[in-house]
């Protein structure tokens, strides 16, 4: 606990910023869907037949996880793709359902005689539901809106996943460290607001039931115009993005982190603005975002470039992959700067322990042992045809049950802790140091070349030539030995990647 | 010119469930009609149709000799009391005897001085009950703050639907005895559903039988106790003596003209009673 405290003193400010982005979210997708909803539950109210099939459909919707329904919403246009705006489409769709139901249930649960008073006293239709039924069914709307609001907040946290920030970035990136302590910085707060949410909003709903004094909804009113108000201040904040920032997205794991940041430092370094992206989801959600223009540049290895984006057959030599897949970028609008200097291949990882009793040296030596192992596989490792199956058909790799698909990174601690036996991690991974594992020789030189390489629409190079000459100065200036260290830093020794890509950076340039 | 007149007045729930059959009734300016009836006899429908909460199926009803009424301009000039009472939950007491002041958008003083009025006239005392929420009222109080609130505008129509079913035996006959003293000071057209042959004889002018959706008697209360119709004696004879004689007394204690119809019910009653 102590160290999470520490983490929160030195990262105040991030923190700070995580966490009004997080209220943003929940603040400004619940007051849309209370917007959207409360209308919606007075229409269905007044209409039997149509309040079934609505509540159908918004039951369905909620049973949607969460980053499944970030999947679907990647290729819309107007509400998907990556950052704030899909976030907050997925977190109103999530916060519609309790507020419809809650809107019809309050309405429906007035007393006939009341409602029937208002009619004989000569209300016309609207004026019986601004006076007599809204302001009946207000508690019960209000405690649908708190239950949409509390659900908001732990969404939120997975919009991390699509770059939309809040505090689930510290979660993702705690979960790419194999960190606790990040992972309770982000997960404490979050916790918290949602109890504060909850809180609020229950003294809210009773504060407003009809049978309190006059006062306590006079209190009701000033707290809804204090929520108005920090909504205002709060999408203010959520809302600033520099016009003509430079946008630099990551994929979602330590390597990719500090790559991320690495770009993003360069290019502040001359002096221009920089929106972080980082942590998105994966390969295709970051090569999707730079194809809508939704971030400018990221760091693509060639070898996943080439089968994974492209889908081209596996090649072995890394300057003829390498060209193909600066070939191919051109011709989507896109170019592939120099490779940075690494080569970051799959690194087939088994216990240090383990290697050493059973001497193995090779993937060859490890294939007769594997039939009393188990797998632990990335979902990308096991899908990509230079991943899993071609290994297992060029070594005749067969293991004692079915691979176990797990979190790329969550699969070293597996591994360490003796879950798993055999998993494929990234060649720079600074858990292979940490947490001794020993990455067996590729001796048939199954994979491909994966070196870094930064892609970037070729639209912002040619507007921004600043940027290209900025990002350029990073060809061939990171060796192995450089990420692996990075990526101790960041992972084993839990060092913040905005201070070890400083400390990076302040070596003078070859 | 009568005050509200049905006639030949049709009204079904659905195809098969026929609530009035041709019914046709006549009530004049002033007076306060009971209609008594069974439950389910279609009392409560003959209140909606004068004021277009239902529409009828045939016939015609008019309200002081029109019947062409905008729905909503009808309802303001049509006091209507309910047996929940249907008070809002919230609103205090002020807020429920001006909501239609302030749907006519009376200007805030005067309705300000009309609510304490006729919060007056209900015998609540405004510096006391005004600010009070509905739940903190008695059952008694309650039907008062009812009854001010059909009052608030002056309508010069009343319906009440069982108004004072819901009561004990004491507050209701302590507010018989509070509606014939304001009807003496506002003189409304009145119609009042009950159930009770009792309270018909304590407040009305002149009862009406209702028996499956047909009007089978329509007079004065002497008249209507010494009636030989078995569907009126069923509702006679259902009545305990026990009222008679405390509506009696209620109004000995109120008004003169009262009281002589009371003694006038009842002496036709123990008549109509030796008489079997």
């Amino acid at each position: 606990m102590t160290t999470v405290v520490q983490f929160w003193l030195s990262h105040r400010r991030e923190l700070a910023a995580l966490l009004s982005q997080h209220v943003a979210l929940v603040t400004i997708s619940t007051l849309a869907a209370v917007a959207i909803a409360v209308p919606l539950g007075i229409f269905a109210a007044k209409r039997p037949r149509l309040a079934a099939p609505l509540t159908g459909i918004a039951n369905v919707v909620q049973t949607i996880p969460s980053l499944a329904m970030f999947g679907f919403l990647l290729p819309v246009p107007l509400v998907g793709g990556v950052g704030a705006r899909a976030a907050l489409a997925v977190l109103i769709l999530y916060g519609l359902l309790p507020i419809v139901r809650t809107t019809i249930a309050g309405l429906r649960g007035i007393d006939p005689a009341i409602r029937e008073a208002g009619i004989a006293m000569g209300m016309t239709e609207r004026q019986l539901l601004r006076q007599v039924e809204l302001p009946l069914a207000l508690p019960s709307i209000v405690a649908g809106v708190r239950v949409a609001a509390v659900v908001g907040v732990g969404s939120a946290t997975i919009a991390a996943a699509i770059g939309a920030g809040g505090l689930g970035e510290y979660i993702y990136r705690g979960l790419s460290m194999v960190d606790t302590t990040v992972i309770l910085a982000g997960a404490i707060p979050a916790a918290l607001l949602a109890l504060l949410v909850d809180a609020a909003l229950l003294w809210l709903e009773r504060a407003l039931s009809p049978r309190r004094r006059g006062q306590r909804r006079h209190l009701a009113a000033a707290v809804m115009t204090t929520i108005a108000a920090v909504v205002v201040l709060t999408s203010g904040v959520g809302a600033r993005r520099s016009t003509g920032s430079i946008v630099i997205g990551s994929k979602n794991f330590t390597e990719q982190v500090v790559l991320g940041e690495l770009l993003a430092q360069t290019i502040e370094r001359v002096g221009l603005p920089v929106d972080r992206r980082l942590n998105l989801g994966g390969t295709l959600i970051c090569d999707r975002a730079l194809m809508t223009g939704d971030i400018d540049a990221y760091v693509e290895y060639t070898g996943t470039a080439l089968t994974a984006v492209f889908h081209q057959p596996v090649g072995k030599s890394p300057t003829a992959v390498y060209d193909t897949v600066r070939d191919l970028y051109a011709r989507s609008g896109r170019t592939l700067l120099p490779p940075l200097g690494f080569n970051n291949t799959f690194a087939i990882l088994v216990r240090g322990r383990d290697a050493r009793t059973l001497n193995l040296r090779t993937i060859d030596d490890a294939v007769p042992q594997a039939r009393r192992w188990r797998a632990g596989f990335g979902y990308e490792f096991l899908e990509r045809p230079d991943g899993f199956p071609g290994l297992a058909r060029t070594y005749g790799l067969r293991f004692a049950d079915a691979p176990h698909v797990m979190d790329l990174t969550l699969s070293y601690r597996a591994l360490a802790s003796g879950q798993v036996d055999l998993i494929a991690g990234d060649a720079t991974a600074g858990l292979i140091k940490g947490l001794d594992l020993f990455q067996l020789e590729d001796n048939r030189e199954y994979f491909p070349p994966y070196d870094a390489a930064i892609v970037a629409r070729s639209n912002t190079l040619l507007k921004r030539p600043e940027v290209r000459a900025a990002l350029e100065t990073l060809a061939g200036r990171i060796s192995a030995a450089d990420m692996r260290a990075m990526n101790y830093a960041a992972d084993v020794e839990h060092r913040d990647v905005r201070q070890i890509v400083r400390d990076f950076l302040g070596k003078p340039a070859m | 010119m009568a005050a509200i007149e049905f006639r030949d007045v049709s009204f079904a729930r659905s195809p098969r469930q026929r609530v009035l059959d041709r019914f046709s009734l006549v009530v004049e300016t002033g007076d306060v009609v009971a209609l008594v009836g069974r439950s389910g006899a279609g009392k409560s429908t003959i209140l909606k149709l004068v004021n277009k909460l239902l529409l009828p199926d045939s016939g015609r009803i008019a309200v002081e000799g029109q019947d062409d009424w905008e729905p909503i301009a009808l309802r303001r000039r049509v006091g209507y009391v309910l047996q929940d009472v249907g008070l809002f939950p919230h609103m205090t007491v002020a807020g429920n005897v001006g909501v239609v002041l302030r749907l006519e958008r009376w200007e805030e003083a005067r309705a300000a001085r009309r609510i304490a009025e006729v919060l007056e006239l209900v015998g609540l005392q405004p510096s006391e009950f005004a600010a009070r929420w509905p739940d903190e009222l008695s059952g008694g109080q309650r039907q008062r703050v009812g009854v001010a609130r059909a009052l608030a505008v002056d309508p010069p129509v009343l319906l009440m639907d069982e108004p004072f079913g819901s009561l004990d035996p004491v507050t209701r006959a302590e507010l018989h005895g509070e509606f014939r003293r304001i009807q003496s000071r506002v003189g409304k057209t009145v119609i009042i559903v009950t159930h009770d042959m009792g309270e018909a004889f304590a407040l009305a002018d002149r009862i009406g039988v209702i028996d499956e959706g047909r009007l089978v008697a329509y007079d004065a209360p002497a008249t209507i106790a010494s009636s030989t119709d078995p569907r009126v004696r069923r509702l006679l004879d259902a009545m305990p003596a026990l009222d008679v004689r405390r509506g009696a007394k209620a109004m000995a204690e109120d008004d003169g003209a009262g009281r002589l119809r009371a003694e006038g019910a009842s002496a036709s009653l123990a008549e109509a009673r030796a008489k079997e």
